[in-house]
């Protein structure tokens, strides 16, 4: 029985490490944003045990952001509920991508992995299955540090994050800057390249004109779609692109 | 606290716990059609793009287009560094570093 504990500690320890490395990235941005939902809602009445729990039942930024405005200005639950699964529906699209390099854990597995699937853990896990020797006990170990961060924050900011000044070490950049090379680590050719700028482009026109963040989906979908034609057509194929 | 809040925070706990779960708990195990999996190919750039560009040029709330913000004007470099290093770490610190540069200088 003990070579069996020491077998498994063994098994996880680097894991855990490796997971803890990789997310570091997230929880750096997670903090500014984390700390400012904290203030933001501990302004509109909520105690730093409420935040903490809608951090840990929701894990959602910008769900959470409009949640609490929403509150804040009396709304009801059933809008309130409606308005966090429009705005969080773009997670669909993120799992089923996933989905394909996920075909080892079980169910349980599975459920608890799906928690921890946000618009940073998606972007550096896919990248991490699809260009390096990474597994989903790696890529949980991920989600669950950007978790734990994220409630902190939120419960820190609830408890005074008013106090650390705004744009310190331009820390409100650091996801974008993740974004932007996780964005160039997914641009393997010409096509790929054509379908992030269609994509981004049609993100931005629909952003204009569409309330909420319907475009995200929106855009995604339709540049997703145009790709699956282009690869097809012939025209690609003989100039040996896709 | 109330047992509304509490009601509130379940319910949308449940509704963004569903897209997360439902496509990794049906899909994952499935051989997925040559079409699907082609398209879903394609969602990681298409994604991250539709994320990141409208944090970059536009502003505010409905959204307006704004050219000349300093998020596009550090997207530069930051690109750039991200294409000839391939460093996720390099990047995430050159662009802080620079949109910290950005808020002295301006």
């Amino acid at each position: 029985m003990n070579s069996v504990s020491m077998e498994n500690k063994e098994n996880w320890q680097p894991v855990i490490k490796d997971g803890m490395m990789a997310a570091w990235p997230i929880c750096l941005g997670y903090l500014p944003i984390g700390l400012a939902f904290g203030v933001i809602a501990q302004k509109a009445g909520l105690h730093p045990l409420e935040i903490g729990l809608m951090s840990l039942f929701v894990f959602a930024g910008s769900a959470q952001f409009i949640a609490v405005s929403m509150l804040s200005s009396g709304a009801a639950i059933v809008p309130i509920v409606v308005t966090t699964f429009m705005v969080n529906l773009r997670h669909l699209l993120m799992s089923s991508s996933l989905a394909v390099y996920l075909k080892g854990p079980g169910k349980g597995w599975l459920s608890l992995y799906a928690y921890g699937v946000t618009d940073e853990s998606f972007a550096l896990n896919l990248t991490k299955f699809r260009d390096e020797d990474w597994d989903w006990r790696r890529a949980l170990v991920v989600n669950h540090t950007a978790n734990i961060a994220w409630i902190g924050s939120t419960i820190a900011g609830g408890y005074g994050g008013e106090f650390i000044p705004s744009g310190a070490f331009g820390i409100d950049y650091a996801l974008i800057a993740m974004f932007i090379c996780l964005l160039v680590f997914q641009l393997r050719g010409l096509l790929y390249t054509i379908i992030a700028i269609i994509a981004g482009f049609l993100a931005v026109i629909l952003s204009i004109i569409l309330p909420g963040n319907s475009y995200i989906v929106i855009a995604s979908v339709i540049a997703a779609t145009i790709g699956v034609f282009l690869r097809k057509s012939k025209v690609f194929i003989e100039r040996g692109q896709g | 606290m109330n047992a509304d809040y509490m009601l509130v925070i379940l319910g949308m706990g449940v509704v963004t716990y569903i897209p997360r779960w439902f496509p990794l708990f049906f899909l994952s195990r499935r051989q997925l059609p040559e079409w699907l999996v082609g398209w879903l190919d394609f969602i990681p750039a298409a994604i991250l793009s539709a994320l990141v560009l409208p944090c970059l040029v536009t502003t505010g709330e409905p959204r307006q287009l704004d050219l000349l913000r300093p998020e596009l004007l550090v997207a530069l470099p930051t690109f750039i560094f991200a294409l000839k290093t391939r460093s996720l770490a390099g990047t995430v610190v050159i662009g802080m570093f620079f949109f910290w540069l950005v808020g002295i200088i301006f």
